[in-house]
Order: structure tokens, then sequence, then C-alpha cells
């Protein structure tokens, strides 16, 4: 069959601020059958998502093409006229960006944008635009298309709006899909049900796809064929099954080993360094400084695409002992304390985002509105990895919020080590503060822009020790050794450090201040796999010299596999299970936890996801019974609603919050 | 880790503020802009020194007369010298304006970041306070003033400074509240920071790149308006001479002696454009996207 989207010899890049030509693509090939699926990954800044607009013959503001071409059924995009892309764009070949919810017109009612779809780019007489409308609410699974198409963009959920991007993309029947990581930022369960209707799709159209993404995970599910793009060029491309299975290339291994997987009881390995700025790759192979295999030959000649042994074509010279190397290593083991002592204990804990309205607060009343998380008890051993989970909104962050003071809570009590803290920062003495450090999950936002490295670790450290002069400028550059900085680092603002490098400097300012209990509030979603696993073993590293208490937040699980000792999962604030990692990974566990680790994505074309609830999104806990109630796939009845369920304990140390008794729960 | 390559681990303020001038410089709009604005301000410092007449010497023989050499720009309705009058006409306004900025911005700013740090219920009031003034229109406003107080630098210049500090105060708070949501005020927070440590180090600094290019905004509508109160005879009184005073007086005779206007309109429009094309780059140099921005 020939091929669809038809990307020949490109090569794209801008000027840069020395007048040099800094290549951003480089001679990239890539063909697209209809019915065919592929998949581009790599890190960030490896091009994939410029090589994908590129198809529709997009570059974006100051990228030039240099060479070569991009065809989509046989029209060369680049010669287009304004006009004739805009009639091919859209129509027969459509995009999903990452960001649906920013798309989307906030002003427009979901109808009245899907019915602009029709009208620019079908053919469908506009008396019958409506009833399309809604057939193609219902074909991307969104519950009561009626109902949606009056409601705007806001009213819907992240995922609710993704599935609106694409049945806007379907509008005009198009021939081709291109997805930029249009997963990403989803929650688990949602992602895995996007997938899963962007599999059918494909194969109930015949539909050309180019998936953009750096979850290896997305791949696996939804491509045929991946292409792996490292610094601007193919360096891997094949079959999924080759690609994932027994990778012909260093840096395709590197990738797959920093994956954290959910049977892996062991760190996920980390990619050191990071790739080449573009332009600056020299004249031999641009991954030879982060090689495990590089030869002198590497850095002096550039290898070619050529086929490998293990199907698909690989850009390296030693592909083949680069496919026997696979599996070989294995990551460090997570550092494990066992004292009994307890660090921090929550003991009832209530957090409430409601305000009293002010007719209520005039009579004062209360609000009748239930609280955002409600009972939480945990205690948290000295030098133990508290694992967080839960879908977005399940109150984990506002958890941490609370334990550092931030948000006081409506209820309930903070205690650590034996001290009773107070619930507003303000009134916390400067021990209790140094105790807690808050690590976020955005480094672009928890460094202020203008302050230098050497500004930001300075605070706490002249804060808390009243540090100054040369002792503070040694022992910043002391802590920042610790995570695996040079002490050059000192003078940089966050804008010139790449991302991984700014999470450090983050965790180098929670662990400046020697604490006994450190928060980390999802801090590697933000970051590509390769250096997640690096900020990973970080952490796993610090806590094995400084002993350090941990509750980590995260939506992923195999993250939190990797790294925790126990595990509490929240459903709407409030607790579902708790145990140790192992018991809630392996054992009996509540119908939500079941759902969470059913949606995970494996990097693997052989694992599918189980979809056992919808993924539908709550806004608020219902008022009594069992959070889960409106979602459990295995609800047992009126008792659901209207009683707590009671905790149960399987194992010492293992309880499970659900009516179903455990045999039953044991028994599916 | 590798290096990255050649970048500057200088980063005092000195540097920064150098940094942000070579990018102005290195933008058409800047480029231009700030050269027009350096030509006005030196001209309207030495114009005394430099004028071809005395501008008040009136020439009763040669009134209304076009441009020669002895008059480059010809001569007004009492025959003075226009060259002469539009090279020292903008100094009033340069002079009011330039105080009366920074003023606002001062004033205007501060309020701004204390009602977006305060917060809640007061500010939602106070805001509607402040939407209800910049509901009426300037002119009125500031007629009602100067008809009270009388004009002269001395009323000019505070009355300016209040106007023009109104809708400074949106744009802080706006600001404000942009940055007190981000997460590193929330870490200094939790690290325990006195509130008036992570105003000063946390938030100020994030601000004050959006109050100066404002500053810059509200500098260039400033001139516009001192330059209208001219015109309308309540700014400059005669015979000082100034660029909004100067279109009052000529436009009378515009259809036969169209230099009267001309001169003083292409100096008062070059100077407003030059301070909008900073403005403009000052933006983009600090990574502040004022097209996205509402006008107000």
């Amino acid at each position: 069959m020939s091929a669809l989207i038809d990307i020949r010899d490109i090569s794209v890049g801008f000027a840069g601020r020395d007048g040099r030509t800094r290549e951003v693509l480089r001679n990239i090939d890539l063909a697209v059958t209809p019915g065919e699926c592929v998949g581009l990954v790599g890190e960030s800044g490896s091009g994939k998502s410029t090589l994908a607009l590129a198809a529709m013959g997009y570059l974006k503001r100051g990228l030039r093409l240099l060479n070569g071409s991009a065809a989509f059924n046989g029209i060369d995009m680049f010669a287009q006229s304004r006009q004739e892309l805009e009639r091919i764009r859209g129509g027969q070949l459509a995009l999903i960006p990452q960001n649906s919810g920013q798309s989307l017109t906030p002003t427009l009612r979901v109808g009245a944008q899907l019915g602009e779809a029709l009208r620019l780019h079908s053919a469908l007489p506009a008396d019958r635009h409506a009833a399309k409308v809604v057939e193609l609410l219902g074909h991307v699974r969104l519950p009561d298309p009626e109902s949606i198409v009056q409601r705007f963009p806001h009213e819907l959920s992240g995922g609710q709006q993704q599935r609106v991007a694409i049945a806007m993309a379907l509008a005009g029947e198009p021939e081709a899909l291109l997805l930029d990581e249009p997963t990403t930022g989803l929650d688990v369960t949602t992602q895995a049900h996007i997938l899963e209707l962007l599999r059918d799709i494909t194969t109930e159209r015949g539909m050309a796809m180019v998936y953009v993404s750096h979850d290896l995970g997305a791949i696996a599910r939804v491509c045929t064929r991946v292409v792996v793009m490292y610094a601007g060029e193919v360096v891997l491309e094949g079959s999924t099954r080759h690609v994932l299975k027994s990778p012909a290339h260093p840096y395709a291994q590197g990738l797959l080993a920093s994956i954290p997987k959910l049977d892996d009881t062991t760190l996920p390995i980390a990619l050191d360094g990071r790739p080449p700025a573009p332009g600056d790759a020299g004249a031999g192979c641009a991954f030879a400084d982060r090689c495990a295999l590089v030869r002198d030959r590497c850095r002096s000649t550039r290898p070619q695409l050529v086929p490998s042994e293990s199907g698909g074509t690989a850009r390296c010279f030693f592909a083949r002992e680069a496919g026997r190397q696979q599996g070989r290593t294995i990551g460090a083991a997570p550092v494990r304390f066992s004292s009994g002592e307890t660090m921090l204990d929550l003991d009832g804990l209530s957090i409430s985002y409601a305000r009293p309205r002010l007719l209520d607060q005039l009579l004062g009343r209360g609000t009748d509105v239930p609280p955002t998380v409600d009972d939480i008890s945990i205690s948290i051993g000295k030098g133990e990895t508290l694992g967080l989970v839960g879908e977005s909104g399940s109150g984990k962050s506002t958890i941490l919020k609370t334990i550092a003071g931030l948000l006081p809570p409506a209820g309930g009590a903070v205690t650590a080590g034996n001290q009773a803290l107070p619930h507003a920062v303000e009134q916390r003495a400067p021990g209790q503060l140094r105790q807690i450090q808050l690590i976020f999950q955005n480094p672009d936002d928890s460094l202020n822009p203008r302050h230098t490295v050497a500004d930001i670790l300075e605070q706490p450290l002249k804060l808390y020790f009243g540090l100054a002069g040369d002792k503070l400028r040694s022992r910043s550059a002391e802590i920042l050794d610790r995570v695996r900085l040079g002490a050059h680092y000192l003078d940089r603002l966050p804008s010139q450090l790449s991302g991984g490098e700014k999470q450090r400097v983050a965790i180098a300012r929670a662990f400046a201040a020697g604490p006994e209990i450190v928060l980390c509030d999802e801090v590697t979603s933000a970051l590509d796999v390769s250096v997640q696993a690096a900020v990973l073993d970080l952490l796993n590293d610090l806590k094995k010299t400084q002993g350090t208490t941990y509750i980590f937040v995260s939506h992923d699980l195999a993250v939190v596999r990797a790294l925790a000792d126990r595990v509490a999962v929240l459903y709407q604030g409030r607790l579902c299970e708790i145990g140790q990692t192992d018991q809630v990974f392996e054992g009996e566990s509540h119908p939500y936890t079941k759902v969470l680790l059913g949606a995970v994505l494996e990097p693997d074309p052989d694992a599918a996801p189980t979809l056992a609830a919808d993924d539908i999104v709550e806004r608020a806990p219902p008022a009594s019974g069992c959070p889960f109630q409106r979602r459990c796939p295995r609800r047992l009845g009126e008792i659901c609603d209207t009683d707590t369920p009671p905790w149960q304990s399987p194992e010492a140390g293992h309880f499970i919050r659900c009516h179903i008794s455990l045999e039953d729960l044991n028994a599916a | 880790m590798t290096e990255i390559a050649a970048t500057s681990t200088e980063n005092t303020r000195l540097q920064r503020a150098l940094g942000v001038l070579r990018d102005v410089m290195a933008r058409p709009s800047g480029a231009i802009g700030l050269t027009l604005v350096t030509f006005h301000v030196i001209l309207a410092i030495i114009s005394p020194w430099i004028v071809p007449y005395d501008y008040r010497a009136m020439d009763s023989l040669s009134m209304l007369n076009g441009p020669s050499g002895a008059h480059w720009l010809g001569t007004d309705h009492l025959g003075r010298d226009v060259l002469t009058r539009v090279l020292l006409g903008g100094r009033e306004a340069l002079l009011v304006t330039g105080i009366a900025t920074p003023v606002a911005v001062i004033w205007g700013g501060l309020l701004g970041i204390f009602f977006g740090l305060v917060g809640g219920r007061l500010d939602e009031v106070l805001m509607r306070v402040v939407d209800a003034f910049l509901s009426l229109p300037w002119i009125l406003k500031m007629l009602v003033l100067i008809v009270t107080f009388g004009t002269g630098i001395e009323v000019l210049i505070p009355t300016l400074a209040f106007f023009y500090g109104i809708p400074v105060i949106r744009i802080a708070r706006a600001a404000t509240h942009d940055v007190v949501a981000r997460d590193f005020v929330s870490a200094a927070r939790a690290r325990g920071h006195g509130r008036i440590t992570v105003i000063r180090r946390e938030l100020l600094p994030n601000v004050l790149d959006t109050l100066m290019v404002e500053g810059a905004m509200r500098w260039s509508w400033m001139l516009l308006a001192f330059s209208s109160l001219s015109f309308l005879g309540f700014g400059v009184s005669p015979p000082t001479p100034d660029w909004g005073l100067m279109i009052a007086d000529a436009r009378g005779f515009m259809s036969f002696a169209p230099w009267g206007v001309l001169g003083p309109v292409i100096a008062l429009s070059s100077l407003i454009i030059g301070i909008n094309l900073t403005a403009d780059a000052l933006a983009k140099a600090l990574g502040i996207d004022r097209a996205q921005k509402a006008p107000v």
C-alpha cells in the first residue's frame, strides 16, 4: 500500500544566536500507510513533535525547512497555498494536541464547536449537523452526548475534553491523525480509556496515525511501528514488538530500563547525561557521550541507519552487541529502614476547601458540604517511605499541604516526633519548620526565576542555621554536591538549567534544612522518564545517608512500587486501603486499587490494561457511605451508599475499607 | 551532567539589567524606540543653548511665513520662530510626566500589590471602587481637579500621578495574584519566612518587571494627556512653548500655514511612538507578553 504520509529526507533548523544554522531535525524519512499507527518516542527536545507537525506542513515560529519534503496523499505540504493547507488540515489530516482543554474555545458550547468543525470540513448538509454532533460524541464514548452538546469546555473533565477534541478531529472524516502526547497529564484510568478508544478508531476506520509520546507504555498499547528519535535523528525504527522486546540501540535500551515497571521491586536505571543541544552534536554518533558501548569509532564517524538482525533498522555500529546487552543490568534496591519509632502521625485529619456562604455565616450555620479530605489516620515510622496514591482530585497534595502547615485542617491533629504541630505554619517553632520540608511537582514553578541557585540554597541555610559569608557559600556547594551538581551551578538561574537539574536544586533546597520528614508532591511527573529514574535514585540515596522519612505522592503506581515501604490508596479524600507495598500490590485489594492497578500501562505489547470502572470524574465526595460507591465495579447495593465501610485486615499491617468480605475480595 | 557551553555564570543585578538592555537594543522596535526617546530627552536638556531665536521674540513683519533659510520651519501667527518653539516645546511635558510617571507607578504599584496580597472580600470591594473610577472619562476627572486647584506644575504633577496610578493598581494586583499562586511563594511560606521577606525576596522581583513595562506605557499615555490639557488651555500657560499649546494656536491657520501644526505634531508623535516601541521591546525582552493583556 502506498504511504499516506510520506516525509523524505527532511531537515529543519533555526538560526542560532551566533548566526549558525542549528538543525532540529536531521535527514529524516518517515512513511505511514493507512491502517498503520507509528509511534514517535524520545526525550523532550528530540524533535518528535516537530516531525509530527512537519507532516502537516507546519513549523513552529523561527524554524525553517532546510531540506527534503513532506507529502500527504501525494501533495507536497510545504508547497501549498494557505487556502489549500486550511482545506487539508483539520479535514483529511487532523491534529489532536496535548492539552486539548486549552485548544477548545472556552466561550463556545461543545455542540457549537463541533458544528463549526463540520461546517468547515464536512460535506454533510447543514440540517444534519446537529445529529452528527451527537453521533460523534457518542462515538468517542462520552456518556449522555445530548447533554454534553450544551456544555462549555470548562464544565468537562480533562478526559472528557480530550474526547471532545478527538470527536472534533473525526468530524472531517480524516484519513490521517496526528496525536501529540494526547494522554499526558491525564489520570491513569482516563489514559487507559482514551488509548482503547484511539485503538478502536484506527482499526475501524483504517486511518493512518502518527502518535507522539514520551510514554513507551502508551506507545505499546496503540502503535504498530515505533520510531525512536534522539537529538533530531532517527536512531531506531521497527515494529513495536522488536523495539520494546529487543531494542537494537543502546539509547532505546536506556529508555526502557529507566521506566519503572509494576512487577519490578528495584529502582529503574537512570540514563545519565543529556542529549546535545541542537547543532551541538559532533561528527560522530550523537549518543556517544551517554553510551555504555562507546568506542573510538563512535566519536569520529556518524553511524548510518542499517537493518539490524532483530528486525527494523538501527543507527548504531554495535547494534548486535546492544541487542545482547538487553536485560542484564538490575536497578538499585530501594533502601528500607525498619524502626518501630513513629515519626509522623496523622490523626483523624479532615480538610475542607468549602467556605461557608455569606447567609450561612450570618446565621451561624456550618456548611453541609462534605469535607474534601476526611478521616485520615496514618502513622508513619522513622525512616519509612509512605506512598500516597490516587487519581487527581483525591486529596493527595492537599494532605501534604496540611502537614506542611500551608492549609489548616478543619479537624484532626498532626504530630511529628511526639510534638503536636500547630495547624498554621506561622505558629510553628523554627525547629518544627526545619523538620518538615516540601518538594513540589514542577520545579519551574517552585524555583523563583529571579533567584540564582546560590540564592535558592542560601534561604534555608540562613533561616535555620544563621550561616553567612564564606561558610554559607561552601555549605551551599556541599549540598549541591550531594544532589550531584557541581559548585559551578551556584551562579546559574533556573532558566539556565534543564528540567532534571532544576528538580535536583529543589531537592537540594529541601535537604539543606536537614529535615527529618520530606514531603514529595509528584516530584517526577514533570520530568522525562530518563530524568525521573535519576531523581528517584537520588531520593533513594539521600534516604540512605540521611535516614529521612518520606511521604511520596504520585499517580504513577510503578514509581510508588519502586520506592515506597507502605502505600495508602486515596479516593475522594478518603482512605480506601493501606498496607505494606507488597500487600497492596499483590494481596487482596480494594476494588478501587484493583481499578488503578488494572489501568497501568506497561511498555510491553502483550500487556493489556483491564478497564474495570468508568473514567468519569466526580467533583465532590458522596455525603455518606463508601467514597467509591458511584464508580465501583463490584458495588453490593444500598449498603455502599448509606454505611461507611468497615476496616478489614487480611494480614498484619494491611487494611482495606470495603463492605465486601475478605473472602470475596480474594476470589475476584 | 554535561556542561552548558558558554553560558554566562555571572547573574548579578547589573548583569541582568545590561542583558535586558542589550536584548531591547537587538530588537528593531527597541532600537528605533530607544533612539527616539534618547534623542528627545537629550534635546529637551540642551535645547535652551542651541535654539536659533528667543522663543518669545515676535516679528510683526514675518507672520505665518513658510519655511526659509532664516526660519527652517517657518513662523507662527505672532512671527515667532517655529523651530525654536518645537525644540523647546517638549521640556515642560517631559519634566511633568518624567516626575509624575514614577510617582504613579510607585503608589499604584504598592497599593496593587497590597490588594493582591490581602485578597478576599476587601480586595473585591476596593477593586470595584477602582473600576468605578476607571469608568469615568479621564479628562472629566482631571478638569474638575484643575478647575478647583488651578493650573501649573505643582497641580499638574500630582493630578497626573494620581489619575495614572489607578490603572497601575489593576496591573500590579493582577501580577501579584499570578506570582502569589506560584509554588515558590508557598515554598517560602512553608519554610517559615516572614511575610516581609516573602514579599521582598519572592514577590517584588517578579512584579517589578511588569511594573516597568506598565510604567513605560503610562508615560506615553500621560504625555498625551498633558498635551491634550495644554491644547485645551489647562496645561502650560503662554508664552511658554509647548507642543499641545502650539497645535491649538496654529490649528486656525492650518489650511494655509500647515508648518505651524506639523512641527509640534511630528515632535509629539515621534516621542510617543518611541516610548511605545521601547515598552514593546522591553516587554518582549523581559518575557511579558503584553499582546495578551487587556489594554486598561
